[in-house]
């Protein structure tokens, strides 16, 4: 049974609009960064993602022109917010190879970014660089919606897990949540303390030495109460007490040391019979690509949940771009332009 | 022999003494005194019994805000500045480390956007005397800090 999310009372929205007011109007209805939305908001988002999932097609944005600025090449991000788009009835223009940009005639940022704004109603931008988003947000008349900066932010993907978490667990408060892999460098699982730390989450955090949880984010749950156990072993027993178990991909290049990959590559691997202890309602993640993390043979169990996961990304992305554009919770339900 | 003061009193204006010498010339490029036009006297390695070798800038008819005061406090924490009237001192001040930079410390990330297009840099001061950047959230302790190199 799902638990039920409250609506943001009037009383804390005030709140909240009190704090942002010194932020310029694209500013605070531009996405950057999970860490910038209050519990509220995120409830208020799932809230929104449940409506696209009940009815994906709609005329909600037609007339509206979302730009798709990819200075980075990201298919699987690219698509899933370009569908989002065209389900909703908007019009989509962009690039999704930087070398076709002026970028590569030394044009600078904000110079694209005020270009577009002249033709679009929102861009959603990839950037390689770190804080890239930001500084759009701070500079474009258009609301920007971070797709991705580098290494530092991936809050469309943060929220779609979210979305999943809630929709099979009923709830995001309580959870015991375990991340696997490359805690180091791996952004989602970062983005993921950042999120869940107003829903009393516990982590474990399982992963090699070399790709441990670095220790400026063990501080962060540490200042914020958040409950944490590291493993270095991965096993049935070690996942028996999981409610959502989150794989991320022990990537090769991220080693200096190739032994030590060589030693520890196949340790973090998700195999069938290691979900034997596991909690009925454990459901298994990964943002995707997977390579060989997860075995095959687990796609049909029960718990394997990372394709419905990876569809998710359309109604939270949906959601995303109809808040960033202004559209309430309560003008998508009373919406009478479902297809 | 006399003891003399190397440097002249000032009728009014501000002193920065007690300035450790490696220090001098970022005190001289945050202020800006290369674009000042009254009086400066800058004593660079002078003798200091607390520090062994100090520094002292004495800048004539010139007042700061704080807010251009406390940003010193980046490269020197524990800083004391006199503010002169009629060759009295009219008001000691320590500086104290701002809750914001705009364009004075420079991020260690080469992937930041600040590096990387022409912008000000931005950074929040956060606890144990270390700064985030407002853009790609690198955290730098103030002993490892750059400052941005003016054009």
């Amino acid at each position: 049974m799902r638990a039920t999310i409250v609506y943001p009372s009037k009383k804390k929205y005030l709140w909240h609009a009190k704090i942002i007011m010194n932020l310029s109007d694209m500013e605070k209805r531009s996405l950057v960064t999970i860490a910038d939305h209050s519990r509220e908001k995120i409830e208020y988002l799932i809230q929104m993602a449940q409506e696209f999932e009940k009815h994906p097609n709609r005329h909600l944005l037609e007339g509206k022109v979302v730009a798709t600025l990819f200075f980075e090449p990201s298919t699987r991000t690219r698509l899933s917010f370009e569908t989002a788009a065209n389900r909703l009835g908007a019009r989509v223009i962009g690039f999704a190879d930087p070398k076709v940009t002026s970028g590569t005639k030394g044009e600078t940022l904000k110079d694209t970014i005020m270009m577009v704004s002249n033709y679009a109603d929102i861009i959603v931008m990839r950037h390689y660089l770190e804080g890239a988003a930001r500084y759009a947000s701070e500079i474009a008349p258009v609301p920007i919606v971070n797709a991705g900066d580098g290494a530092n932010q991936h809050p469309s993907q943060t929220m779609l897990d979210l979305y999943t978490i809630y929709q099979t667990q009923g709830t995001l408060d309580n959870l015991d949540i375990f991340l696997v892999g490359d805690l180091k460098y791996g952004r989602t699982v970062h983005s993921m303390l950042n999120a869940m730390y107003h829903f009393n989450p516990t982590f474990h955090f399982i992963a090699p030495e070399e790709l441990a949880m670095p220790e400026m984010y063990k501080q962060f749950c540490r200042q914020h109460g958040i409950r944490y156990v590291e493993h270095t072993d991965f096993n049935a027993d070690v996942i028996s007490g999981a409610d959502i178990l989150y794989m991320t991909r022990v990537q090769r290049e991220r080693f200096t040391d190739l032994m030590e990959y060589e030693r520890v590559k196949d340790r973090y691997l998700l195999k069938l019979d290691m979900l034997s202890k596991a909690r009925p309602n454990m459901k298994i993640l990964h943002p995707l690509p997977r390579v060989n993390e997860i075995e095959y043979s687990i796609d049909d169990n029960p718990h394997a949940y990372y394709f419905e996961q990876a569809r998710n990304g359309l109604y939270a992305r949906q959601a995303l771009l109809c808040d960033a554009l202004g559209i309430t919770l309560d003008e998508v339900r009373k919406d009478k332009s479902i297809i | 022999m006399k003891k003399q003061l190397l440097v002249a009193a000032i009728e009014n204006g501000t002193v920065i003494d007690h300035i450790p010498s490696e220090k001098l010339f970022a005190v001289v490029n945050l202020l800006h005194l290369d674009q000042m036009t009254s009086a400066v006297t800058i004593g660079y390695n002078l003798e200091s019994q607390e520090l062994g070798k100090k520094s002292i800038i004495k800048m004539a008819d010139k007042f700061f805000t704080d807010e251009e005061l406390n940003q010193l406090a980046v490269i020197c924490p524990n800083l004391t500045l006199c503010i002169i009237r009629d060759y009295e001192i009219a008001e000691k001040r320590t500086v104290t480390l701002p809750d914001e930079l705009r364009g004075i410390v420079r991020c260690t990330n080469p992937k930041c956007i600040t590096n990387n297009e022409p912008m000000h840099t931005h950074f929040h001061t956060i606890e144990g005397q270390r700064l985030r950047c407002h853009y790609c959230n690198t955290v730098i302790s103030l002993d490892d800090v750059r400052l941005v190199e003016k054009a």
